[in-house]
């Protein structure tokens, strides 16, 4: 029953899990930048940026035409207002990753400190971005509900960064400019995971009409 | 497989009443086209016209040419045209004195075939295009009156695929039945459309924006807007067609 709306539903996780990897690809590529301070690898990762953008016109354009023409209702569509919100997060996540290869662009090598808190933040909010996904995918409320405790990870490790670099800064105000985009990097990979909750919320709403933070 | 059909310049009366004023159109082969309205803008008629059903009503008269294939339907006998033109009505209408297989080779049986043998070859595919088979397969005796309202839907679409037709007509196909048994009429289009040319004729224009692949808008005998249905439920071009999609009249 209702093959059209099953198979526009499945184009949306299809769409949403690409978007995803996109996602994942501009970010370790502008992670990667960032550890060499690579500047054309970051002006790569900056012009990737409208590939997300199609794929959240897409996502738009297929949940407009399902809305208009299979009249969804109860949780199919709540699934597809869902997959609306997910995509703006996932752009949004894009967004952030380029604004780190962005600040790739002013950063004055060598770096400060060895980056180590930094790349468990990027690979862990990768990891909850995929999850959400999963969670959407299989419609999994105890993999959605798992991002609440991944994200409260991912903010100890934030504040662990922001204490470290405070230290530097005040000892060596040399460091003062690359600290502070060492710390907007921080905050973009935290942004990050914020979102990657989001895509958690919206599978728990899909299956419960709940609406349910998971950030606080 | 189904064919294309090309209106041009239809104009259609019941008596003095014009009901159609000049449609031009292009229906596409083995799509799926619906024709959307309200009340009296001449969908019915228009479907009608098609298979010349119209023009039998008493002080009717039709104007302009279809052409099917590349052949006008009015060269042809209305007999005929109505083998490759097949039409199922609003309301269920199994023959009410015939059995379920009766029913589906009734047309065959009428245009000479006898063959036991191939008779119920024709009866076993046309009710299995029509998805009524595995419902029927072991009471194919009994009264065609014996099925519900959905399922006697179907017969009659399996009726009138037993003698091939390339168009289907449909009339409101699914208003008279209950939610599920409209679903199963439409998953039934979707998939009959490969094979078949359908016209559908519907006030429910939410079923129009599930099954068509075009969506036409007749407003007062005229064709307001004919396109993809995807665009017309999107992004309607018409002022009047949003007016009606969206509930601000009709």
């Amino acid at each position: 029953m209702r093959q059209t709306l099953n198979e526009g539903q499945q184009v949306l996780t299809t769409l949403l899990k690409e978007m995803g990897e996109e996602v994942t690809r501009i970010l370790q590529g502008s992670m990667k930048a960032l550890y060499s301070l690579d500047r054309t690898q970051a002006e790569y990762w900056i012009s990737e940026d409208q590939k997300v953008n199609d794929y959240e016109r897409q996502v738009d354009d297929e949940c407009v035409l399902l809305i208009a023409t299979q009249q969804p209702v109860a949780k199919d569509l709540r699934k597809i207002i869902s997959a609306m919100k997910i995509s703006t997060d996932l752009e949004r996540m894009a967004d952030l990753a380029i604004d780190i290869a962005k600040i790739v662009r002013r950063i004055e090598g060598p770096l400060c400190k060895p980056l180590i808190d930094i790349p468990c933040m990027a690979e862990e909010a990768l990891k909850m971005m995929n999850q959400g996904l999963e969670a959407y995918s299989r419609e999994d409320m105890v993999l959605a509900q798992n991002l609440a405790e991944l994200d409260d990870a991912v903010d100890h490790l934030y504040n662990q960064v922001v204490r470290d670099l405070l230290i530097i800064m005040t000892q060596e105000p040399n460091n003062l400019d690359q600290g502070m985009h060492l710390t907007f990097v921080a905050r973009y990979l935290e942004r990050i995971a914020d979102h990657a909750t989001n895509i958690g919320e919206n599978v728990i709403y899909i299956a419960t009409a709940e609406r349910k933070d998971l950030n606080s | 497989m189904g064919q294309s059909l090309s209106i041009r310049q239809l104009e259609a009366w019941y008596g003095t009443n014009q009901t159609l004023k000049g449609i031009n159109m292009e229906i596409a082969a083995n799509q799926v086209t619906a024709i959307i309205g309200p009340s009296g803008c001449g969908k019915s008629t228009f479907v009608r016209c098609i298979n010349r059903m119209h023009e039998t009503l008493p002080g009717s008269k039709v104007k302009g040419e279809i052409i099917l294939n590349g052949e006008s339907i009015y060269g042809q006998d209305p007999v005929s045209l109505r083998k490759t033109v097949g039409m199922v009505f609003q309301k269920p209408n199994p023959f009410p004195s015939m059995t379920i297989f009766e029913n589906v080779v009734a047309g065959v049986k009428l245009n000479g075939m006898r063959n036991r043998q191939n008779l119920q070859t024709i009866a076993e595919k046309s009710l299995r295009m029509a998805a009524l088979w595995d419902e029927v397969k072991d009471r194919l005796n009994y009264s065609g009156m014996s099925l519900s309202g959905g399922q006697q839907q179907r017969l009659c679409i399996a009726r009138a695929l037993a003698v091939e037709p390339s168009v289907l007509l449909m009339d409101e196909p699914a208003s008279a039945l209950d939610p599920i048994a409209t679903m199963r009429i439409e998953e039934l289009v979707g998939q009959l459309k490969s094979e078949y040319t359908i016209v559908i004729v519907t006030h429910n224009m939410q079923q129009a924006a599930r099954i068509a692949d075009t969506t036409a808008f007749f407003l007062n005998g005229e064709l307001v807007e004919h396109g993809p249905t995807s665009e017309i439920f999107t992004n309607p071009r018409d002022k009047r067609t949003e007016d009606y999609i969206t509930g601000r009249f009709g």
